[in-house]
Parts: C-alpha cells; structure tokens; sequence
C-alpha cells in the first residue's frame, strides 16, 4: 500500500514537474473540460474577477434568499436564479466578459477568458 | 404550581405585559372618545379616524407573494393581514396604490394569490411593477394582468380630486453598475404629461425605487431620477410615493416630498447596517412591527399631504 502511494506521488511530483517546465498552458491543455465556479452571497459575485481558460465552463450558483441574474451584454444571459439555482457558461473564445445582474445591476463581475 | 414558577423565574414579565395591556387599552378608550371610532376598528391613529377631509388613499408595497424563506415563511399571510386592516379602515379609502414586487418569481399563481387577497379589499388599485414583476420568461403576466391601458413597460397617469397621479417605471432596462432607470422614452412621456398642467395642480408621483439616491451601494436609487424630478420643479406640491427597500423613509426637499413605505412581506436592513439588503431576519415577535401600510391623506390647500405609516402590529 505504502510503495503504491509513494509511487503515485512520486509520479504526480513528475507531472508536475513536467506541466512547470512546459508552462501553464500545457497543464490546462490536459484537462479537456475545465470547470470552475463563482457564489453570489449578500449581493456579490465571488470571486469578482476570474481567469480562466479558452473552453472553461464557468458556473454561478446564487446562495441568497433574493433572486439574481447573471447577464453579459449580447453574450450570455441567465434565466432567474432563485435560491441554491445554478447557471453554467462555457467560454469558447478569448476577451473579458463583464457581466452583472440585470435585477440588481450594482452587482457586477468578470471574467478573462485567455 | 407552573405558575408559580413562572412567577419564580421572570419575575418581570408578567407585570410588564399587564401594564403594555393597560397602555393599550388606555390608547383604544382615548382614541374612542377624541376619534369616535374604536382603535380596534381603525387601521392608524386619531388623524385618519378623525374623519379626513378630501382624498385619503393606501399606499402597499413589495408584498412577495411566493416569497417563503426564513425572513418571512408566509408573505402571502402578512399580505392578508395588511389587507384585513385595510377592510377595518372607518372611512374608505378612495382607492389604493402599490409600489411593485406583487409577486416574489412573477409566476402565474403567485400573481393569483396576491390578486385573490387584494381583490378583498374592495378597493382600485393601481399597480407600477418591482423588477421581481418582470421575471416570467415571456415577460407578459405583470403587462397583461396590471399594464393594460399603460404606456412602455407600464408607466400612466390618471387624475382624482384634483390631485395629479402618475404611476412611472424604473425596473427595467437597466445598466450595469447603475441604479434604477426611467430611459428616454418614458421622460419625454413624462414631460409631455406634465404640459399644459396648472402649477398649483398637487402631484403624486410613485414607482418601485426610490427615485432619489438612497443608499447607491445597494442600487437604491434611480439614475435619471433628477431628471424626472427636474420636470417637477415649477409644482408647488409634489409626493415621491416608492417602495423597493422596506422601510420607511422620509425626505423634504423644497416642495417634494420622499416617502417608501414598509413591505408586507420582509423588513430590509437600514442602509448599511448588513452586508447586502437582502431579507432581514428578526424575531418572529418583532416582524409585524416591521410591515405594515401607508395612508395617504390630501387636504386641498395643504402644501403638503399627510402620510401615515402603520405597521401591522405595535
């Protein structure tokens, strides 16, 4: 048990290795389908800006007891999310996308696409 | 034997509750013999059971039908509740107005069951639309049920006792980062409107958001509110009737006067008391002292209407 564990970590510490000397971009490139999230709690988008990468699907899940949306001009909109709803968003192309809530538009937030 | 223990453990209460009830009944016998209408029969306070002269109307706002969470489990009951002390007012109302947020999802049984306890009151009602009225997918239920006969997204103007309404919009159409929005189109209605008008002709105007900045960091306010207001000036009395952040508050400038009235839904932090506006939870013995009404009286040759703000209990 122990000699597999340590063989996998060693390996892992290998592949890490490898993804630093080749660059970031190589280590995204191996994950096909990136995911990450962003909460809305107490009328804010968190984080407010992130960065991710060309075929990222970023998802919004709203935590308040308020309906929110998450809306970027001509770009995406989301259906109303009501408590513990989710929206999800896969960037196929590179740019910053500002987006806000359409019913309460002092939320704002963004996301680069790189 | 409990009772005694009762006694034993809080000592104050007992005592305390018999004097708020003596307070109580005192208030109702004073108010029986100076309005002549019992308290329990009256929705506020000496000043409406005394009879008003001229126009007395309701003001109810963001009543969330739909709405269930841990600020309020049963919006649609405090609705109810609010419309049973509209029923028991002595004096009729001439008509009632709401400010938005009928409805919490703008679902279709949402607006039936607010209609369904509304309707109680037997009373006109005219309706502007809260940005929680324009969430069904088709964005149709609010202009079907409460616009028809309006102009854009719902915005009129009607007349009563010689007292000018107008019932604006500023739920939609709005850009990121800013606050609540009328948009040209419904200026220039509003401009067009107000032409011709005799100066000393009393306004009432009311919508969702408060048409003056609030508390911006949390969106209250409407961007070209000023401009609104702006076409206001020459009027020698005008009331800015809103709701949208579930509270009461009151503001004089020159001739205007600012007023949002309670939810009968949730209570809303001050401005920035909480780290959102989002629904405040509170003790469920203090939350009907936070919802309630308004009343409006107008007394022709008053500058200034009379508004009275009741919470459903307390």
């Amino acid at each position: 048990m122990m000699s597999v564990t340590l063989r996998s970590l060693g390996r892992l510490a290998i592949a890490a290795a490898i993804s630093l000397c080749l660059g970031g971009a190589h280590a995204y490139a191996e994950d096909a389908n990136p995911t990450t999230n962003v909460t809305i709690d107490n009328f804010t988008f968190a984080p407010a800006e992130l960065t991710v990468k060309v075929g990222t699907t970023v998802t919004w899940t709203n935590h308040d007891d308020i309906p929110h949306t998450v809306v970027s001009a001509g770009k995406f909109r989301s259906k109303t999310l009501d408590t513990d709803n989710s929206f999800s968003f896969t960037f196929t192309a590179a740019g910053d996308y500002k987006y806000f809530c359409s019913l309460h538009p002092h939320m704002t937030g963004m996301i680069k696409v790189e | 034997m409990s009772d005694h223990d009762h006694h034993e453990d809080k000592p104050g209460v007992s005592r305390r509750k018999v004097l708020e009830c003596m307070t109580w009944a005192g208030t109702g016998v004073l108010w029986t013999i100076s309005g002549g209408v019992p308290r329990s029969l009256g929705l506020v306070d000496s000043a409406l059971a005394a009879e008003p002269a001229g126009l007395t109307f309701l003001q109810i706002s963001d009543s969330h039908v739909g709405f269930d969470k841990p600020a309020n489990p049963n919006a649609l009951g405090t609705l109810e509740e609010a419309i049973n002390r509209v029923k028991a007012i002595p004096v009729k109302p001439s008509f009632m107005i709401h400010t938005g947020d009928i409805s919490h999802l703008s679902k279709a049984a949402e607006f039936d069951d607010a209609d369904r306890i509304i309707s109680q009151a037997k009373l006109d009602v005219h309706y502007v639309p809260g940005e929680h009225d324009f969430l069904d997918e088709e964005v149709k239920f609010y202009k079907e049920r409460y616009g028809k006969g309006a102009k854009g997204a719902g915005w009129y103007s009607f007349d009563a006792n010689g007292v000018h309404f107008i019932g604006l919009v500023n739920v939609v159409d709005l850009k990121a980062g800013g606050l609540g929005n009328l948009g040209a189109e419904q200026l220039a209605w509003l401009e067009d409107d107000l032409k011709g008008k005799s100066t000393s002709t009393p306004i009432v105007v009311f919508a969702h958001i408060p048409l003056w900045t609030v508390y911006p960091q949390w969106g209250w306010g409407t961007e070209d509110g000023a401009r609104a207001l702006d076409y206001l000036k020459g009027f020698g009395s005008v009331t800015v009737l809103n709701g949208h952040i579930h509270q009461v508050m009151q503001k004089v400038e020159g001739n205007v006067t600012f007023h949002t009235a309670r939810s009968t839904a949730f209570p809303q932090p001050a401005p920035g008391t909480a780290p959102s506006p989002g629904p405040m939870k509170v003790e469920d013995s203090k939350l009907r002292t936070l919802l309630g009404v308004a009343s409006i009286n107008f007394k022709p040759g008053d500058q200034r209407l009379a508004i009275i703000d009741t919470p459903l209990q307390g």
